[in-house]
């Protein structure tokens, strides 16, 4: 069966979906995408459904596990890239996506993803680093 | 173009994907917008999957229909399955029996302009819906 691809990318992993998923591709994902962050120890997860043309509600409830599944091991899931016309049909399917964090561009979901890995950086750091005024 | 029956077998979960593209072409085929389209192939994907699920199975049925000048799509779902005992709850919002969240049946209802369904237990279901351009 084919398989979408993960790449990884500093401590962050980034997913393309650039075909038509049906159903158990959608569900492999989910798994292998699972397995991937407990074996990287990833931070970060980015989504990318720009070439996805069709969001009906079992692959939009595979999106929403894999960002569920991937909070409980501690990585953040950032979907980029959603078509409007998806978003439209989206939202008069019924469908919220409801805790999936979103943003417009590889790019930007990016910046949210370094922000987060930066802010525990700091506050990971020894209280007499923090007040040597580097900040 | 009008008058000719597209059929679909669903047997797998890649005939949803083959379906989905057969609406989607279709759709454009007809001039429909873009949002248009997605509502319709999003619709279709939903059905063909109850048909698949539910239905153990079925065929889609795709066609171009026009009312004067107006153009449009009218795709059919069929299945031999077990039915649908209670349709008015299928068609209720977090109804479900199956894997999905239950948003297949009042989703695609909601993407389409027209809907009927006909089902009975032991006689298997039809869902009939037209998107107009």
């Amino acid at each position: 069966m084919d398989r979408i691809p993960i790449l990884k990318m500093g401590p962050h992993l980034l997913v393309t979906i650039q075909v038509d998923m049906h159903d158990q591709m959608a569900m492999a994902l989910q798994e292998d995408l699972t397995a991937r962050i407990d074996k990287e120890k990833a931070r970060g997860v980015l989504l990318d459904i720009s070439a996805l043309e069709v969001v009906d509600s079992f692959i939009g409830r595979v999106i929403g596990n894999i960002a569920l599944t991937s909070r409980i091991l501690d990585a953040e899931t950032v979907v980029v890239g959603m078509q409007p016309a998806v978003a439209i049909t989206l939202v008069e399917l019924g469908l919220s996506l409801q805790g999936v964090r979103t943003a417009l561009n590889v790019e930007r979901g990016m910046q949210i993803l370094a922000r987060r890995v930066e802010a525990e950086r700091g506050s990971r750091r020894p209280p007499e680093v923090r007040g040597a005024g580097n900040d | 173009m009008p008058g000719t029956t597209e059929r679909v077998p669903i047997r797998t979960s890649q005939d949803v994907v083959v379906v989905r593209q057969r609406v989607r072409t279709l759709a454009a085929a007809q001039g429909l917008s873009l949002v248009d389209q997605t509502k319709a192939v999003t619709a279709a994907s939903e059905l063909a999957r109850n048909t698949l699920e539910h239905g153990k199975g079925g065929e889609a049925m795709l066609e171009s229909v026009a009312n004067g000048a107006r153009r449009g799509i009218r795709l059919t779902f069929v299945d031999e399955g077990p039915g649908i005992a209670d349709i008015a709850a299928a068609l209720k919002d977090g109804f479900s029996t199956g894997t999905g969240m239950g948003f297949g049946l009042p989703g695609a209802r909601r993407l389409m302009n027209e809907f009927s369904i006909d089902s009975a237990p032991g006689r298997g279901t039809r869902v009939v819906v037209v998107r107009w351009k």
